[in-house]
């Protein structure tokens, strides 16, 4: 595992992993154990400033902030995750329908992949919800969608580049097939492209979940969700302003892991890049430091 | 265990690229395909791994140990492909995955055709690389190829294509990239390991000179078209055609001999190079 230990080595890459970590852990700890119920109102505490118990204090019914921030990053975690996946097969089949396939084919699906670039993602995923009545759902297929087409269309031309080097010729005649050549040659050469994708695209993903949400157009109000807190504390911005902090903090240090957590894999997929120490990377010659 | 390719003929669009190009190779033959780019002596070669690109085709016949190869299915092929048959690209430097370590890079074809599992692919890969006299075998085949040098890389590239023990090796230019000082130790190599253990060589190249190291036979091509073929001795000595008279022209132009100074005569400082 050469590539995580290079990527744990990363600056970034360490940041990325811990903040991506702590999201995850935290959405996991909230299905069993949250300091207090995200759902319970208590009209005694309304507005209770950080202060133990409360550690992030209260909103204006008296629901623990700390408390509806964990259970939120379920809703981010799935939403990531969700679109992430639906992204990457929807951009894998694409690419690979664009650029391995014969040439008619090929060449419908790379205008097909033009037209769906075109459509803006954010506002179909709003008219479906104002339509059918918002939900998960609804964010993690339309990021994924707009995601995946976006994927499918960097990653066609590394393909093509990658298909038509001479390691894959050469992979063809020590006998692989064509499977065999995908997963063992070209893939692993269009993974640094691939990642950075995915991760921008779960990055979104996750904005626009709160975003939608903010909105109204996403979580319905009873589920947990950063968007939808950010929304309900907005209203008294003038009043409490430090509680909008907290969702505000935690969509932005997630939106910043998952993008460095990307850039890092891909320096790290790289066997290229590794080599190098920071000093070398940052010599200019002629150059006095 | 012979190639008898008989009238090939390969076409892209309308052009007819190669052109009724017979020979054979018998067991154990060293046979080189010489002409200067353009010749078809490379698209030879990979009609014979059925490895054409887009929009080529081929007609006329390949036969391998009496069997007809050409227009077999892409299945049947990678069967003959690295296991019966290998071959060794003119790059070193892009024939090579970027991205995966040497070792698994040339016990990839054992994995393929005998099956065996990653861990016995890699011992494979170490002797693999012994045997191409790579430094180190133990620590170099969980190096990546852009640590290595030319020469190291097309031995790495050798060791691949000789992993499963093919009967026959179709070697493109394989010093064509390299440096001349490390060509005549690759040579030399290939030449040996060919010799040791009995396997047939095709050998493209356009320099005769790197031909007479290695083959005992020629075929001489020009416009996909065969001029003249024979043992590489005979081309050698009484070349008939003018494209063997060219190509023996240029290798012997390659014999630098530098006229020195008289002795006495102080050199002008202005022709010293910084």
């Amino acid at each position: 595992m050469t590539t995580l230990r290079r990527l744990w080595s990363l600056g970034t890459g360490r940041f990325g992993i811990l903040i991506v970590a702590l999201v995850v852990v935290t959405a996991v700890v909230s299905l069993f154990w949250t300091p207090f119920d995200p759902a319970a109102v208590d009209a005694r505490v309304r507005w209770s400033a950080p202060s133990w118990p409360h550690v992030l204090g209260t909103d204006n019914s008296g629901r623990d902030i700390a408390s509806l921030l964990m259970a939120g990053a379920r809703t981010t975690v799935v939403v990531a995750v969700g679109a992430g996946a639906v992204a990457s097969v929807l951009g894998i089949v694409l690419a690979a329908l664009g650029s391995l396939t014969a040439r008619w084919i090929r060449e419908s699906v790379a205008v097909l992949v033009d037209i769906l670039i075109a459509f803006p993602v954010l506002i179909i995923a709003m008219m479906i919800s104002a339509v059918w009545g918002g939900s998960l759902a609804v964010v993690i297929l339309s990021v994924g969608i707009g995601f995946g087409v976006n994927i499918a269309r960097v990653t066609r031309p590394e393909l093509r580049r990658v298909l038509h080097s001479d390691f894959v010729l050469a992979g063809r005649a020590s006998g692989l097939s064509t499977g065999q050549n995908l997963t063992r040659h070209l893939l692993p050469n269009v993974a640094p492209v691939f990642i950075v994708q995915l991760s921008w695209g779960m990055a979104v993903a996750v904005l626009a979940e709160a975003g939608l949400s903010y909105l109204g157009f996403g979580a319905p109000v009873t589920q947990p969700s950063w968007g939808v807190l950010l929304s309900d504390l907005q209203a008294y911005i003038a009043v409490h302003p430090l509680t909008v902090v907290w969702p505000g903090l935690a969509i932005t240090l997630t939106v910043l892991g998952l993008n460095l957590l990307g850039d890092a894999l891909r320096e790290a997929a790289d066997p290229t890049l590794g080599e190098r120490t920071p000093a070398a990377r940052t010599h200019v010659p002629g150059v006095v430091a | 265990m012979s190639l008898v390719v008989k009238n090939l003929r390969i076409e892209i669009g309308e052009r007819d690229v190669v052109d009724d190009v017979s020979f054979s190779v018998p067991e154990g033959a060293r046979v080189g395909l010489i002409g200067e780019s353009g010749s078809g002596k490379s698209l030879t070669a990979l009609a014979v791994l059925g490895l054409l690109p887009d929009g080529a085709r081929a007609s006329g016949s390949i036969l391998w140990n009496g069997r007809e190869i050409l227009g077999l299915p892409d299945r049947e092929l990678a069967r003959l492909r690295g296991d019966d048959i290998g071959m060794v690209f003119q790059e070193p430097r892009t024939a090579l995955n970027p991205v995966r370590t040497v070792g698994r890079q040339i016990g990839e074809s054992v994995r393929i055709h005998e099956g065996v599992s990653r861990r016995e692919a890699l011992r494979r890969a170490v002797a693999e690389a012994e045997r191409v006299a790579l430094p180190d075998p133990e620590r170099i085949v969980s190096r990546y190829p852009h640590q290595l040098s030319g020469g190291q890389r097309q031995r790495v590239a050798i060791a691949m294509a000789l992993a499963c023990r093919p009967r026959l090796l179709i070697a493109d230019e394989p010093t064509t990239a390299l440096d001349v000082t490390i060509q005549a130790g690759v040579l030399s190599l290939l030449r040996s390991l060919v010799q040791d253990a009995g396997m047939s060589l095709v050998f493209i190249t356009h320099d005769l000179a790197v031909l007479a190291q290695v083959a005992t036979h020629a075929v001489v091509l020009e416009h996909g078209r065969v001029v003249e073929e024979g043992a590489v001795t005979d081309l050698l000595r009484a070349p008939t055609s003018v494209v063997t008279q060219a190509l023996l022209r240029d290798a012997t132009a390659t014999l630098w001999h530098p006229e020195l100074p008289p002795r006495g005569v102080v050199r002008d400082e202005t022709e010293e190079t910084p």
